[in-house]
């Protein structure tokens, strides 16, 4: 969560360089600006990576067998779902504050859905980031660029959906499908197949 | 400063030990007594409490040296083992600490945005004589820095007094100074705090029933706190003091002034702490080579190695204690540690010898404990209350400083783990809250806002 916290900095330390710089505010900065701030996620979520290696390490090298209390696994789950949650709270938070003040959705001519679709989007994006963290970490673990790759493109992407975000269908829609498609992605990843899923439901 | 051993600081006192996370206690500062305003008084315990948020970490060398010195194989032999120990139980102790630190500031948090007294602006505290109303930047800047710089004073002052107290062994004095500003804080506050809960949901209560409820809540933390109670009931305490005490500060406070007082408590908390000469390194190593507990009510421990006692001052009494202690201690080596000797130090002080014997074994089965000083909790919680009455939108800003504490919490407690002595538990914490607040505030919000005002995800 820090780390995330850390990305969100720059990248409004960024954009509000850019914004004073240019002297004006328009879609086009705010674009540059959310994908700075998606490519700084990935740096920050990369960095994450790399100093939880390191105390793994230290921790391995610590107890008594040799080995980590800690797998990989579970630390990429804590990590992705941590910079998910304080990502998804950061989205949600103000508002909530305001769904439960005095007011009317839409009243200037914006869609009246606006909090449903704000909560349906929070939500696929505090999954996303678990998958993307799990996916990540095995990618960097194995250094296989193609699963980096299609992280940072995937979120990219999603940022990318959420531009067209008044026209729902065009921005929800494929965001959800790609959730889905990530968590599949990351369960594999994380070594489930689908007779792991039998098992487990038939409680063998 | 935060010593493996959690005390929490009065925060009564005036004395300022606050922020070592250390089990110093701090003698609570008899405020009240002067007949000062109840916020004045607040900040005279807030002053104590701070005083006692010392860590102990020295206690735990201290410890360690003490039993150590018959035993000196054995002692390296385990070094190891004990670091190994020491690593693992410290992601304990920072789960311990979490707990706590969160809670207090959840609960000024909800206080703060849900009832409106606390960010109306009624009169200042006599600690904090200059007004921040004037026209002029430079003006304000200025008034600020004189405030701070009689605060810090102030506090400085009590903790120097409160350290003579102790050397020169005025136990009774120390101990009806924390008397009266831990009964101040429970029952005057508190009674302030429901008054404006319950205006605040319009909920009409009569005066018996206050005073009832009023007695009973000061009574039982009267009892808890100063003397044995179930743990958790104390720590719960603990917390709703610090809140309190919090509280004041957040009302009593002027803006500019308390984000430089903040700043400036750290630096002083540094030097307190670390310096060979400063009051709070002092006051705990007094407190080692006597062998005796810090005061128990100035701080927060996370396990339960003893109830809270009075300290008696009968040496004679607490001699069998500690020679139990010792035969303890060499009996057990495989769990011999620093900060289980500490604990265990902590653990002959604080029950005061009255019980030797059940103390021992109860010390037997209990874990090592982390202790921090209420001083620390109360600065947090001003720190994140602050921000979530003064930022102007918004809970990112008091996310991200609640986010900011428990990370600064975290790498203090990695330091202690590393150091095995009393450290100052504020200045990381802090300096990495007012960077994220004031980033926060002003850089990283009107993003949010844009972002979200088109319902963009990053």
């Amino acid at each position: 969560a820090f780390f995330w916290l850390l990305s969100l900095l720059a990248a409004s330390l960024l954009w509000s360089v850019s914004v004073q710089l240019s002297g004006r505010e328009d879609a086009a900065l705010l674009l540059l600006g959310a994908a700075a701030a998606v490519l700084l996620q990935e740096l920050c979520r990369f960095a994450c990576f790399k100093l939880l290696k390191k105390a793994d390490e230290g921790l391995a090298t610590l107890s008594e067998d040799g080995r980590s209390p800690l797998s990989l696994r579970q630390m990429a789950y804590v990590s992705g779902l941590s910079f998910g949650i304080i990502s998804g709270v950061f989205s949600i938070a103000n508002i909530l504050a305001d769904s439960a003040g005095p007011g009317t959705v839409g009243i200037h001519g914006d869609s009246p859905y606006y909090f449903i679709t704000s909560a349906f989007l929070t939500m696929a994006l505090v999954l996303l980031h678990t998958f993307w963290g799990v996916i990540f970490f095995d990618a960097c673990e194995r250094r296989r660029a193609g699963g980096l790759g299609l992280v940072v493109g995937g979120h990219l992407l999603t940022s990318g959906l959420t531009f067209l975000n008044p026209w729902y269908e065009a921005s929800l829609g494929p965001i959800f499908i790609l959730t889905l498609g990530t968590g599949l992605w990351a369960f594999g990843t994380a070594g489930g197949s689908f007779r792991n899923v039998l098992k487990c439901l038939s409680c063998k | 400063m935060i010593t493996f051993m959690n005390n929490s600081d009065s925060e009564e006192e005036p004395c300022n030990e606050r922020t070592s996370l250390m089990s110093a206690e701090s003698p609570p500062v008899p405020s009240y007594q002067d007949g000062l305003q109840a916020s004045e008084a607040g900040e005279a315990q807030a002053h104590r409490k701070r005083r006692a948020g010392s860590s102990r970490g020295p206690n735990n060398t201290a410890g360690g040296e003490t039993s150590a010195s018959g035993v000196p194989v054995r002692e390296s032999a385990l070094e190891n083992e004990e670091e190994e120990l020491t690593l693992k139980y410290g992601a304990k102790h920072v789960i311990m600490l979490f707990v706590p630190v969160t809670l207090c500031m959840i609960v000024v948090v909800a206080t703060i945005k849900s009832v409106r007294f606390y960010t109306e602006k009624n009169g200042q505290l006599i600690y904090t004589p200059f007004s921040e109303d004037t026209p002029s930047v430079g003006q304000r800047l200025l008034n600020s820095v004189l405030n701070t710089i009689i605060m810090i004073s102030v506090i400085i002052v009590m903790t120097v007094f409160l350290v003579l107290l102790y050397k020169y062994r005025c136990y009774k004095f120390i101990h009806g100074w924390l008397i009266l500003s831990s009964l101040m804080l429970l029952f005057l506050f508190t009674y302030i705090y429901l008054g404006e809960v319950l205006k605040t949901y319009n909920v009409a209560m009569d005066y018996p029933t206050l005073f009832i409820v009023i007695w009973n809540f000061g009574a039982v933390g009267m009892i808890c706190i100063h003397w044995k109670g179930p743990l958790q009931l104390q720590q719960a305490y603990l917390i709703m003091i610090s809140a309190l005490m919090a509280l004041v500060f957040i009302k009593y406070l002027p803006e500019w002034s308390a984000w430089v007082i903040l700043g400036a408590i750290s630096i002083y908390d540094l030097m307190a702490v670390l310096c060979p000469k400063g009051p709070l390194r002092m006051l705990v190593e007094t407190a080692q080579e006597r062998n005796e507990p810090i005061f128990p009510a100035l701080i927060y421990s996370s396990a339960m190695m003893w109830t809270v006692g009075m300290a008696k001052p009968d040496t004679a009494a607490r001699g069998p204690s500690q020679q139990t202690w010792d035969a303890a201690e060499d009996g057990r080596e495989h769990l011999r540690s620093p900060s289980h000797a500490e604990s265990q130090m902590s653990e002959t002080r604080s029950p005061v010898p009255t019980r030797p014997v059940t103390s021992l074994e109860e010390l037997e089965e209990e874990e090592r404990g982390v202790k921090l000083g209420l001083g620390d909790f109360i600065f947090y919680s001003v720190l994140v209350g602050k921000a979530a009455a003064t930022a102007s939108g918004d809970w990112n800003t008091t996310l991200a400083c609640f986010v900011a504490i428990l990370i600064g919490l975290c790498l203090t407690l990695l330091l202690l783990a590393v150091f095995k002595k009393a450290l100052p538990a504020l200045p990381i914490s802090i300096t990495f809250g007012l960077i994220f607040y004031f980033s926060t505030d002003n850089l990283v919000r009107p993003f949010m806002d844009t972002l979200a005002s088109h319902q963009l995800y990053i």
